[in-house]
């Protein structure tokens, strides 16, 4: 009896192992080729579904086809703000290139999955992405799954754009490229930029040491900041395990006199560090990187502390120009909230996608190895005006090159310095 | 025929739902029917296995509550993959590459092992359970903090940061603080998972029904009965235990040459990892390798399966949590299986379990 009970047992893992399998057989394409027939009709349905405008773009969907883009990013867990400001902005994105007829004539379809802000979740999230018949790729949203899946997407040869995974190893491979700066870049040119604007020689540093994105712009400054001529006089770690007091810190940071406080952190933490600071009378200057955007959202924060802080980010909510503005207010009705970097980042993410796509001429009918080449030499020759920069340019590496603008906080909102 | 005894066949009919599943999933891919998403979880669910199996091993043989298997894995993990990364270039030969990083991450985790069961399987009572939470949370930010390189000087070693290193040029940094080891060459499979696990089984079935299992179940059932008959209680404590760390220790290997990044986050090697291998050894079965090894790959599998539901698949995954738990553990439901279910069914279960 307890035989049959295993067997039963075995069958059903089995069945469960098969099920999964079977279900796909029709989009198990590892090279990802569409079927067309039936991805269009699939492809119509939905897109009819998804966007409201979609009825003069369905003729051209017909046409054209359907790009499907897969995006990767944690909607669940502490590193979720992330991926759903992600999620949303790449939805909108796609919504309104639909809606004014698609890329090359081809509607977009959009998929994310979550990964958790874990390397193993992403991979299975990107996995099941290509059951689904994904051909190109944009995420993942965080470092170090981003690392992981670039490994997986370049044995596919699946064209990989990440909007905010900044750590130098997450787009090591050829396919891939990404929208934000990357660590290093921002270590440096927030180093550059002290150093050239005289703004102060005596620096202390507070970051999460066991953070990558923290430790990874630290490690850049503190190298650039020697020939800058600035000293570090006193750095201060803090672990993700202890980040609610920091007046050990910002204390020593005090005695060793300095004028300057680089934050290369997160605005949750710079917001208790302000408010740690004002208590005990310190008053330097502080100067974070883009991951102080957002700092004026947070809730019961009086945004009085934070005036007079320095940062170096390539999106602010509060720019004046027009395609910002457009953007913040569309991504406020639709989601009832400002838009941060990261949403800025997908928005970007997905009209670079659109801009390299027609430049290489991408039809819905090649194989993802093919898009991908194509699309490889299609980003070393556009120019993409985007919420996050203008003038971007790529090179061969994958690295964007834009100019980081430097905001000041003053009366409660981000100017331009 | 030859009557086989009844443990025998147990561990058979145990061994054999491993075999029929690999074999099963390899036709699967051989012929082209399986997910992507399959095939990339298919090694994440054999070191899943393997962890629920040894903890249990610990929790259900040895009857200690251990929090901090994760930290036993992180440290095999960590070892593993530093020399798989130094000898890439050296050894290029992956499978037996493989072989020496799995046999250094088992030592060193079951060197781990042995130095925590040393003072703390000597006391009486839930220090085990303190101490290990504690192990696994330090192992997490020590690999959090440490700055490992080589270059031609020979390994330099920081608590601080990379460039105290004060490495050369050509030097290569193996582990870089948060930012982990990333680049460690892909060895593992879903071949060689399936032979740690079968593994990993034969040694737990082994030892639980040896001499040694023995006596390591006297201690669980009664301390001073087992001291009485002249049992070494520390002895088997220790040996139990270290087993199970060095078990663990296999299962991180594993997972640290699966994919090309490692790093200490809280998601991985944190408490809540050593939690979740804690829930699949609780609704296995405590003391039921198999129904460990069977919980570990449906609880992992589940999420997986229901990414169609969005973010209510926590909700699901955690409504499945409650219900298997009431139908193996409270009362009720065990007297409604047995009305329902074919008693001889469940009957001997229950005895392994008390």
């Amino acid at each position: 009896m307890k035989k049959l009970l295993s067997l039963a047992m075995a069958a059903t893992l089995a069945f469960s192992v098969a099920a999964c399998g079977s279900s796909d057989n029709t989009a198990n394409n590892d090279s990802a080729a569409p079927e067309a027939s039936t991805e269009d009709t699939t492809g119509d349905s939905s897109a009819a579904e998804d966007s409201s405008a979609a009825e003069d773009g369905s003729t051209a969907a017909a046409e054209g086809g359907v790009l499907k883009i897969g995006g990767i990013g944690p909607i669940t867990g502490g590193a979720a703000v992330y991926g759903v400001a992600v999620m949303n902005a790449a939805n909108m994105a796609v919504d309104e290139i639909n809606a004014a007829g698609g890329i090359n004539g081809m509607q977009v379809e959009f998929q994310f999955e979550d990964d958790e802000h874990d390397a193993e979740k992403s991979i299975n999230a990107y996995n099941t992405l290509k059951d689904w018949g994904m051909q190109m790729l944009m995420g993942t949203v965080t470092s170090t799954p981003c690392t992981a899946v670039v490994n997986e997407s370049a044995k596919d040869n699946m064209f990989h754009l990440t909007p905010s995974g900044s750590a130098v190893e997450s787009i090591a491979q050829p396919n891939a490229f990404r929208v934000c700066f990357s660590d290093p870049n921002q270590g440096v040119a927030s180093a550059q930029y002290i150093g050239e604007n005289d703004i102060a020689t005596k620096v202390a540093v507070i970051y999460d040491s066991s953070d990558v994105y923290s430790s990874g712009i630290y490690e850049k400054f503190a190298a650039e900041a020697a020939n800058q001529g600035i000293e570090i006089v006193a750095q201060g770690a803090f672990t993700a395990d202890n980040k609610t007091d920091f007046s050990q810190q910002l204390q020593a940071a005090k005695d060793a006199g300095a004028e300057l406080v680089f934050l290369p952190i997160y605005y949750t933490e710079a917001s208790i560090i302000l408010k740690q600071a004002a208590g005990m009378n310190f008053e330097p200057i502080f100067f974070g990187c883009d991951g102080l955007d957002g700092l004026l959202a947070v809730e019961n924060f009086d945004t009085s502390l934070a005036e007079g802080v320095m940062l170096l980010t390539p999106f602010a909510a509060d720019a004046e120009d027009e395609l910002t503005q457009k953007f913040v207010s569309a991504y406020k009705e639709a989601y009832g909230e400002i838009p941060n970097q990261f949403a800025a980042d997908a928005y970007d993410a997905i009209y670079i996608i659109k801009a390299a796509a027609e430049q290489a001429g991408i039809t819905a009918d090649m194989s993802a190895s093919d898009m991908c080449e194509a699309m490889k030499a299609a980003m070393t020759q556009v120019t993409v005006d985007g919420l996050t920069g203008e003038g971007i340019t790529w090179d061969a590496e994958g690295e964007p090159s834009k100019s980081p603008k430097a905001v000041k906080i003053t009366d409660g909102v981000y100017t331009a310095m | 025929m030859k009557k086989l005894s009844k443990t025998a066949k147990s561990s058979l009919i145990t061994y054999g739902i491993v075999v029929v599943a690999y074999l099963v999933c390899e036709i699967l891919m051989k012929t082209g029917h399986m997910s992507s998403l399959m095939k990339g979880i298919l090694v994440p669910l054999c070191i899943y296995a393997i962890l629920a199996v040894s903890l249990n091993l610990t929790v259900g043989i040895l009857g200690e509550l251990s929090l901090g298997h994760a930290g036993f894995m992180c440290v095999g993990a960590f070892a593993g993959a530093v020399f798989s990364k130094c000898t890439a270039e050296i050894i290029t030969v992956p499978g037996l590459r493989f072989v020496l990083a799995l046999l250094i991450g088992i030592v060193c985790a079951g060197i781990c092992g042995i130095l925590i069961g040393i003072p703390v399987l000597r006391l009486k009572g839930d220090y085990l359970a303190i101490v290990t939470l504690a192990f696994g949370e330090i192992i997490k930010n020590l690999v959090n903090a440490i700055y490992f390189g080589i270059d031609k000087n020979g390994m330099h070693f920081s608590l601080k940061d990379s460039m105290s290193l004060g490495m050369e040029p050509d030097g290569v940094i193996i582990i870089k603080g948060a930012q982990g080891i990333t680049g460690t060459p892909t060895d593992s499979n879903f071949t060689i998972g399936t032979i740690l696990l079968l593994i990993t089984l034969f040694i737990v079935i082994h030892l639980v029904h040896s001499r040694t299992g023995r006596a390591i179940m006297a201690i669980r059932d009664n301390r001073i009965a087992a001291e009485s008959i002249g049992i070494n209680i520390t002895k088997y404590k220790i040996l139990a235990f270290s087993v199970s760390a060095a078990l663990a220790g296999a299962a991180g290997v594993l997972y640290a040459h699966n994919l090309s990044t490692l790093t200490a986050l809280p998601k991985n090697f944190g408490y809540n990892m050593s939690i979740m291998i804690l829930v699949f050894v609780v609704l296995g079965g405590i003391g039921s390798i198999r129904g460990s090894m069977i919980a570990a790959v449906v609880l992992t599998l589940l999420p997986e399966l229901l990414r169609a539901l969005n973010e209510y698949r926590m909700l699901i995954y955690a409504i499945v949590l409650i219900v298997i738990m009431i139908f193996t553990w409270s009362p009720g439901g065990i007297a409604l299986r047995e009305r329902y279910l074919p008693a001889k069914l469940f009957h001997k279960r229950e005895k392994e379990v008390q």
